[in-house]
């Protein structure tokens, strides 16, 4: 059974904005929460800022226990959880909060590379200048890390369009969902090129934008 | 101004335990360009390190202006650190940020109003000559601006000292003599004493009034640039001064020297107003003997002419030992084995 496309397209169009939805929220609370944790992992580092062993190593534990599970696993995994704290399992907000979860842990290992990749001579002289650990962290490594730090966020943000594909087909909606009910479940594949399509822009755009969005920053 | 008394620091790795400063006492005066010199391992730039605690001693104490700065609370720490510049070897610039605003950074973290902070960066980049760079990243300036940026951020706090973590190593010898001035004039013209570590004898030399030899984390000896430069102690010393000014000439020449049937050979230093005087030609002639320069220098240090020669005499034997005798009286001299040694 084919679908008609003149009813079509309004749904279509509903779950493309669905799709940007899932991944700009995901994005800007897993920046938050990913940008905290990897600037902790970095100055909890032995021999950084503000070195603390118990931190370090709780922080390295939870993020190699998280981040090897794949994602549709750990989506139906945690649903338990986002039950609890979004009061469903169905829907986009309930789709955000597993994504939010796996994105942060692989922002903070992103965010810490990153760091890490700046010249320590550079700290040091902060330091020497009597910049205080929070004035390190706003007023240098984060400047510093900025230009590579947009192009690792868009690394994410090309994954996140993949995870929302997966959430969507555990009832997240989205293009995920389309694709999966129209195009795999009713043998559709006019519907499966489109959605194919419309994904590969979304992430020819999201590439685009930070790529120019970086190269404002990056001063190397 | 900066007193290390018996200051150690030893570093613990997985495998053995490393003394990189071990037991220095120094004093380093008012308005001093106090240069510590030494091969790399030496623990000089552990022991600059020392004077703003980016490194902790393991034993001893560090005074700057009187204060045990080992004493201090963070916050007492972080605004001695503002009356201490540092600038190094390679700049270490934010990329991130203009010249202005490399500039003008310890002025934002002391919490300066913004229009203080551009009256200041701009009188500061006017100092080291880069006011038509204030906008620019330092990925686009050269070896030598990015040092003269580093020195105006270093001073933009006003502070009473500055150290030099091996200023000029990164640069050519055409760039570090333009360095080297702009530091004499920042001692000269704010009256900031300068703390410097390098490797380059030419550096201490061209600017130092004060030096330390370290070897193995330890001091070998300490004193005025002239007095070490004449009178070294050390044979790493007599290394370092012989990388800056060659007082022999090549065994192949000396060798030949001999071979060719040349006399004994002296070598004479004059120091200061002496080597003003025509000595020489005076008494070689009233003992009737002559004299023939074979090797030497006679060079300005520290504002005071200092003179190295190797001389051959000619004439009759006692007469010869005559003006031996009346030389070292006023100078040093020394006979030079001409054998390979």
């Amino acid at each position: 059974m084919q679908v008609d496309w003149q009813t079509f397209w309004p749904r279509i169009v509903e779950a493309t904005g669905e799709t940007i939805f899932m991944v700009i929220a995901t994005l800007i609370l897993g920046s938050i929460l990913g940008i905290s944790i990897g600037l902790l992992l970095f100055v909890t580092r032995k021999g950084n800022i503000l070195e603390n062993k118990f931190v370090s190593v709780l922080l390295n534990l939870l993020i190699n226990f998280i981040r090897p599970i794949p994602f549709i696993i750990f989506l139906v995994a945690i649903s338990p959880l986002t039950r609890t704290l979004i009061g469903t399992t169905i829907g986009t907000w309930a789709a955000v909060f597993p994504m939010t979860i796996a994105a942060s842990f692989g922002i903070a290992r992103v965010v810490e590379n990153n760091l890490i990749s700046i010249d320590p001579g550079v700290i040091e002289a902060a330091k020497a200048m009597g910049a205080s650990p929070f004035q390190i962290i706003f007023t240098v490594l984060i400047p510093e890390a900025l230009g590579p730090l947009i192009l690792g966020l868009t690394f994410v943000t090309v994954s996140l369009i993949d995870f929302s594909a997966m959430a969507g087909t555990v009832g997240g909606g989205g293009l995920g969902h389309i694709a999966m009910t129209y195009g795999y479940q009713r043998f559709d594949g006019s519907v499966m090129v489109v959605t194919v399509v419309l994904l590969i822009l979304l992430v020819q755009l999201a590439q685009w934008l930070g790529n120019s969005l970086s190269r404002k920053f990056l001063r190397r | 101004m900066i007193e290390f008394l018996k200051a150690s620091k030893s570093f613990r790795t997985a495998k053995r335990e490393v003394h990189a400063v071990q037991d220095v006492s120094l004093t380093i005066e008012q308005g001093d360009i106090y240069g510590i010199i030494g091969f790399s391992g030496a623990g000089k730039s552990t022991l600059l390190r020392l004077v703003n605690l980016l490194e902790k001693p393991t034993a001893g104490s560090v005074k700057v202006q009187g204060t045990d700065i080992t004493t201090l609370s963070p916050k007492e720490l972080r605004k001695l650190r503002r009356r201490i510049g540092m600038i190094f070897q390679n700049f270490n610039l934010f990329t991130s940020r203009t010249v202005a605003g490399n500039v003008g950074y310890p002025l934002k973290l002391a919490g300066t109003p913004r229009q203080e902070v551009q009256k200041r960066v701009a009188e500061l980049l006017q100092f080291v000559g880069l006011s038509d760079k204030a906008n620019d990243y330092p990925e686009q300036l050269s070896g030598g601006q990015k040092q003269r940026v580093g020195i105006a951020r270093a001073l933009a706090t006003s502070p009473d000292i500055l150290i030099c973590d091996e200023a000029t190593s990164a640069l050519d010898p055409e760039t570090t003599a333009d360095i080297l001035r702009l530091l004499k004039k920042v001692n000269a013209e704010f009256g900031i004493t300068i703390l410097l570590i390098t490797h380059e004898m030419h550096v201490i030399q061209t600017i130092c009034n004060k030096v330390t030899i370290m070897e193995n984390g330890k001091v070998l000896e300490s004193g005025s640039v002239f007095d070490t430069f004449t009178n070294p102690q050390h044979e790493t010393t007599q290394k370092f001064i012989q990388s800056v000014q060659q007082d022999r000439p090549s065994s192949t020449l000396l060798e030949k020297w001999r071979a060719d049937g040349g006399t004994k050979l002296y070598r004479i230093v004059f120091k200061g107003d002496i080597a003003g005087a025509p000595l020489l030609s005076r008494i070689t002639r009233k003992h009737g003997t002559d004299f023939n320069i074979v090797y030497g220098t006679v060079r300005e240090l520290q504002e005071q002419l200092y003179g190295n020669l190797l001389v051959s005499f000619e004439g009759p034997e006692l007469a010869i030992k005559q003006v031996i005798s009346e030389l070292s009286e006023l100078t040093e001299i020394k006979e030079v084995k001409t054998d390979a040694s």
